[in-house]
């Protein structure tokens, strides 16, 4: 009550009558706390890093001089062998398509869900706007829960093969893509909306006509990236125990020595298809966005 | 304005009628597609191969756990114990009222009127509604004596019975006897069955955490801290500690990549590095690090440092210094010119002129991205850690793969996606704090 009737103290009042000493003196402390800022994260990264070595099997710099040993055995033996790979990349190759059916598949399935959470969830357009909190919740929630949890236990009730991946993955892109969806519906003009509402069309209609030709690019280049994202997912899904390449490599990997050919034949897959993807889709992704 | 021009009109028309038929065609195509991934999935296959039995055993364990009273028929020795555990059998004086074990007579009220009974002769089981279920060694052989024809949840043969009901099951081979009881919850989740707070209610505990001392050595608020966090059979200690390391994994590898992506940015945006060569080297190798997948990082670093939280550190660390190095130098060549001059006009050298002039500019982008990117890979770091060995990812793929403590499992997927909403609201106050949006 005090400071509200007479202002802070006297002595805490920048001094007006020098501005250039009460400037310095602003910047001074702006840098003193930019410095403690920075020897605080500095010391957090080291003693970060300290923990997460001492809990390692190996640590770092014995590792550095290793690091280059596995890829040049397995270099080396591929090249010894280099007159397989075009039959392994040929022989791996359904197993690419399958990885990326699944993030295609996984895409579609959790962009349409993403889609009705983001109309769920978006103010102005809601059916039943009370309902928009459950909706915004539950993307929230389906976003959190990492790929590999549903992916785990559903290889666990429905045996391995692509479909759990997918639906680990949909899950997933559906409270991601219902997020982002449901940020650019927020932004969408209302009036197309008002003018249909006044022909007297349903609220399917309104949405339908009103709403989705105006977030539609947005909304495809926001299910690009993710298809993206997806492909990697899918691939690492693979490695855990579902269908496509990433399990293909376990298998190899597990073999060790004398099939690095293949190893090397499903690291060039892999790494061509997200090239790529990457660049098809951004390249999508400028002409949808900015028209270009 | 009274009527538009017949031509447009016509064209109008035309526009419509090319747009719906390429709308029909994506459609068409689109069903198309997902008619082959119908087939290349083998969606029909699916319902033979998924087991609903593990389903329901899965969804059941999530939320109840089961005791286990059982008389070894050789040494006629009577043990009640949770989920089968040597580490979680109950002394005599602990046993739940529901057990009554006498000198030669066990009986196990299951609830509803389902009665079990041990004794010298044999095993009974009494179900309301059926009968009595009474079962005798008779030479090498069971003898079942129950009310014909026998229901299909009675299994019967020479060697073992087994009973299932809506209130447990009851097994009797020739070697043991065993009635599990299904309860709701997860048991010895605070203290186990050795630790001297075990089946105190929340009224009792508090009463002793002011009450004379336990263990002399310590406060009885230390002793219980200490058998909650050594709990033997949730291990809350060891959780704790591998969600602070799948944290850890995020946060090194997050911040390491935006440290080593900074200055790498520089060289591969236009406006700072007129070389055209070493831009299109720079560009490239972010693009190379970014397509090689963490997937791959994961594995080439796993050989090299081993199984552990520094491994997957390293792996999200490489594997995003690609994307930010991407981000950051377009952010880079999208900044203001005039302030750098500025900046220049008053004689300043490259780094000055970098850190006064450039970086106020690029900072909330910088922020934001890697703040966005720390929630990212604390969902990563889960996945990654499933493959190098560390944090809770390898805790949860652990309990999947035994493939009976499903109690773990959802006790794990909780705290993973209270985890991750943390970091997501820890990262969105940090962003507003920082950026003021």
């Amino acid at each position: 009550m005090v400071d509200i009737t007479f202002g802070p103290e006297p002595g805490k009042r920048p001094d007006l009558s020098n501005p250039t000493e009460a400037y310095i003196h602003l910047a001074r402390r702006k840098r003193l706390y930019g410095f403690i800022l920075l020897i605080l994260f500095v010391a957090l990264m080291a003693s970060g890093f300290k923990i997460a070595q001492d809990r390692n099997a190996g640590d770092f710099l014995s590792g550095l001089h290793q690091l280059g040993a596995f890829p040049s055995e397995v270099l080396s033996e591929a090249w010894k062998n280099r007159a397989n790979l075009p039959a392994l990349l040929w022989q791996h190759l359904p197993s690419l398509i399958e990885t990326l059916n699944i993030a295609a598949a996984a895409t579609l399935l959790g962009g349409a869900f993403g889609a009705f959470l983001a109309l769920g969830s978006t103010r102005h357009l809601a059916r039943f706007p009370a309902l928009t909190p459950l909706f915004r919740r539950t993307a929230d929630i389906m976003r959190a829960i990492p790929e590999i949890v549903i992916a785990l236990i559903l290889i666990f009730i429905l045996g391995g093969g692509p479909v759990p991946a997918v639906l680990a993955i949909a899950f997933h892109t559906a409270g991601a893509l219902g997020k982002l969806f449901s940020e650019s519906a927020e932004n969408a003009d209302l009036k197309p909306v008002e003018g249909l509402t006044s022909t007297g069309a349903s609220w399917g209609q309104q949405i339908w006509l009103g709403i989705i030709p105006q977030v539609a690019p947005n909304w495809l280049s926001y299910a690009l990236l993710r298809f993206e994202i997806n492909i990697r997912a899918s691939a690492i899904l693979g490695f855990v125990g579902s269908g496509g390449i990433g399990y293909d490599l376990k298998l190899a990997m597990q073999w060790g020595g004398g099939k690095y050919d293949q190893v090397v034949a499903i690291f060039a897959l892999l790494f061509c298809a997200i090239v790529v993807f990457d660049q098809l889709s951004g390249y999508a992704r400028n002409r949808l966005v900015k028209g270009q | 304005m009274t009527s538009l021009p017949h031509p447009s009109y016509t064209t109008v028309q035309r526009q419509f009628k090319t747009r719906r038929r390429a709308a029909f065609a994506i459609l068409v195509l689109l069903l198309i597609y997902l008619g082959y991934l119908f087939v290349s999935f083998d969606i029909p296959g699916l319902a033979a191969r998924a087991k609903m039995d593990n389903a329901r055993i899965l969804l059941s364990d999530f939320v109840a756990y089961k005791t286990h009273v059982t008389r070894d028929n050789r040494s006629d020795k009577t043990t009640v114990s949770i989920e089968g555990e040597a580490k979680a059998t109950y002394t005599p004086a602990q046993y739940p009222d529901w057990v009554n074990v006498t000198a030669d007579t066990t009986t196990i009220d299951l609830g509803q009127g389902h009665i079990v009974t041990y004794d010298a002769k044999g095993a009974r089981y009494s179900v309301p509604g059926y009968g009595l279920i009474d079962i005798q060694p008779d030479g090498g052989k069971l003898k079942l004596t129950a009310p014909q024809p026998l229901p299909d949840w009675i299994n019967a043969t020479d060697t073992r019975i087994s009973v299932t009901t809506p209130q447990g099951r009851f097994a009797y081979s020739r070697s043991k006897v065993e009635t599990f009881k299904y309860q709701p919850g997860w048991a010895l989740f605070f203290f186990t069955l050795d630790s001297p707070f075990y089946g105190k209610s929340y009224g009792q505990l508090t009463a002793m955490l002011t009450g004379p001392r336990i263990d002399p050595a310590r406060s009885n608020a230390g002793y219980m801290a200490s058998e909650f966090w050594h709990n033997k059979q949730w291990h809350h200690g060891d959780v704790a500690w591998a969600l602070f390391e799948t944290v850890l994994m995020a946060f090194l590898g997050t911040m390491g990549a935006a440290l080593v992506a900074l200055p790498l940015a520089f060289l591969a945006a236009s406006n700072f590095t007129p070389i055209r060569t070493l831009r299109f080297a720079f560009r490239r190798l972010f693009d190379f690090v970014r397509g090689v997948d963490g997937l791959i990082w994961t594995i080439i670093l796993a050989r090299a440092f081993g199984p552990g939280p520094m491994t997957g550190a390293l792996a999200i660390l490489i594997t995003d210094s690609g994307t930010f190095g991407k981000t950051f130098s377009e952010a880079l060549e999208n900044i203001d010119e005039k302030q750098v001059e500025g900046i220049r006009s008053t004689g300043a050298g490259p780094l000055q002129r970098a850190r006064f002039g450039v970086l106020p500019q690029i900072a909330p982008i910088l922020l934001s991205q890697v703040l966005y990117y720390l929630e990212s890979n604390t969902r990563s770091a889960t996945v990654i850690g499933a493959i190098v060995g560390g944090g809770i990812g390898l805790l949860l793929t652990q309990a999947i793969i035994t493939q009976k403590d499903w109690e773990d499992v959802a006790y794990y997927m909780i705290l993973i996606v209270l985890m991750v909403m943390a970091m997501d609201s820890f990262s969105g106050w940090l962003r507003r704090k920082l950026i003021g949006r």
